[in-house]
């Protein structure tokens, strides 16, 4: 980074990358988005609420959310093994429990709602960008939601705080912290650290974080 | 079905005692369950601990071995932590695959050793980019009574302060044993994770199998010996406040300073 606080793509410490969204880009799915978050694309497609199979899943108090996020094996520099690995089985796991209060599964009991995101590139931050891409996906179905839920990183870079966090400032970087709110009520649905922060740093990045998805998003 | 309506009476139960400042048993909201730790349980492994937290039971084996670095991190040796939960520990634990919830489970505790730095890995490579010494830490819960979290954490970190790392020497390109000679594992800083549970407006600190089955959300810190925040995830069906993440950092920090006390005896 320089000087002036001017990175390594040219976006300043509080800016974050390009972003653009499309919405209804699959005819099958229920609801399906399209997102480009700086060099990552990604797609999601949501099928439900539908009967769940298997059906000793199915709960009959309320409908039950399941997420898949997967990354395609041309997504990276290196080819990637297509079978699901153990990070993408723990993101999909986080992606669905950041989407699930956003949702009124108990007005839908006995039945499943489907999400599943394909990273066709990925480029830092991709569970970000997958979670944004999945609740617009979502909202497309039509399914009352309580809110959306908007997701984005901050990080530190170079000792310095700095939002959305691309791809080698993450490997080159000293903390990375996906964060994700509910714009409406506030509330953080998604939160993960990896690095090293001081109490007033973890302050300041988390305040970077919604910062960003406050004006964003 | 039945389980659905105990869930219900519990979580009343357990809600009308939070509001009295009162858990199910008896602990303050940012109390720990008693935690106590016995090192050396298996002599065949190179580090072991047998952690108890309450009624939850761990046992964590270290395996120390020459291994070839990855193909980007030739400068470093391996860590690798893996998590169990053995179908003995807990009636709804089937044999077969690992679910979404011990993966996460393991790579929580992976995340909270590996970016606290707490072994420094650069003091592992035999060869560069060649050979280096792996160190693998295994844990296996034998019993199930929640926040799996934090006790594998602490019985993870007591088995790497109880191990000896064997000497290797290199011989024809290739890591030889050196039979009789062993030192102890470069450790910078003893990483504490701390898992909390949100149940109504309530922060509790180190929940039980109950009071998991009733939480809103989750989340556990992961803090260092110089008081650094260091690795966090936030898990369950709800979120939290921004203020409700600020009071946790600093919960994690306090409670996880007594921790630390007891993990310092171990080096």
């Amino acid at each position: 980074m320089s000087e002036d606080g001017i990175r390594c793509d040219g976006r300043r410490v509080d800016q974050l990358r390009n972003i653009s969204i499309k919405v209804g880009v699959l005819k099958n799915a229920d609801g399906s988005a399209y997102i480009e978050f700086g060099k990552n694309k990604i797609l999601a497609g949501v099928f439900g609420p539908r009967d769940v199979h298997p059906k000793h899943m199915a709960n009959p108090d309320t409908g039950i959310l399941r997420c898949r996020y997967h990354m395609s094996p041309f997504s990276v520099t290196e080819r990637k093994n297509p079978a699901p690995s153990r990070r993408e089985i723990e993101i999909s796991k986080v992606l669905k429990e950041a989407l699930q209060p956003a949702l009124i599964l108990k007005d839908f009991p006995r039945t499943v709602i489907d999400v599943f995101v394909e990273v066709l590139q990925a480029d830092g931050g991709s569970r970000c960008a997958a979670l944004d891409a999945a609740a617009v996906a979502l909202a497309d179905t039509g399914i009352p939601m309580r809110d959306l839920v908007s997701a984005c990183a901050a990080g530190k870079v170079a000792d310095r705080i700095v939002l959305d966090v691309n791809n080698e400032e993450d490997q080159e970087g000293q903390a990375d912290m996906p964060v994700a709110i509910m714009p409406n009520s506030g509330k953080v649905t998604l939160m993960q650290l990896d690095g090293i922060l001081t109490s007033e740093e973890y302050k300041t990045c988390l305040q970077t974080a919604i910062g960003g998805l406050q004006t964003g998003l | 079905m039945e389980s659905v309506i105990i869930d219900q009476l519990k979580r009343d139960k357990i809600l009308d005692l939070l509001k009295q400042g009162k858990r199910l048993d008896g602990r303050a909201l940012d109390e720990q369950r008693p935690l106590s730790i016995e090192t050396g349980v298996i002599p065949k492994a190179n580090g072991s601990a047998r952690v108890k937290l309450g009624n939850t039971e761990v046992i964590t084996g270290v395996k120390v071995q020459p291994d070839k670095p990855f193909p980007d991190l030739g400068d470093k040796g391996i860590l690798i932590c893996t998590a169990e939960i053995l179908p003995l520990a807990d009636p709804h634990v089937e044999p077969g695959p690992p679910t979404e919830e011990v993966i996460e489970l393991a790579r929580v505790v992976d995340r909270g050793i590996r970016e606290t730095e707490m072994i420094d890995l650069h003091q592992l490579v035999l060869i560069e980019n060649k050979s280096v010494v792996g160190i693998f830490i295994d844990s296996s819960v034998i019993d199930s009574d929640g926040n799996l979290f934090d006790a594998c954490s602490y019985a993870s970190v007591s088995a790497v302060l109880s191990s000896t790392i064997p000497k290797y020497e290199i011989k024809d390109e290739a890591p030889v044993l050196v039979e009789g000679v062993t030192s102890k594992p470069p450790v910078k800083t003893l990483p504490v994770s701390v898992t909390m549970a949100r149940i109504g407006d309530y922060i509790i600190v180190d929940p039980t199998k109950d009071e998991e089955a009733c939480m809103d959300a989750r989340i556990t810190i992961t803090t260092n010996s110089a008081g650094n925040i260091c690795a966090l995830q936030k898990g369950g069906e709800d979120g939290f406040s921004v203020d409700q993440l600020l009071k946790c950092s600093e919960l994690a920090l306090s409670v996880g300073t007594k921790i630390r006390k007891k993990l310092e005896q171990l080096m």
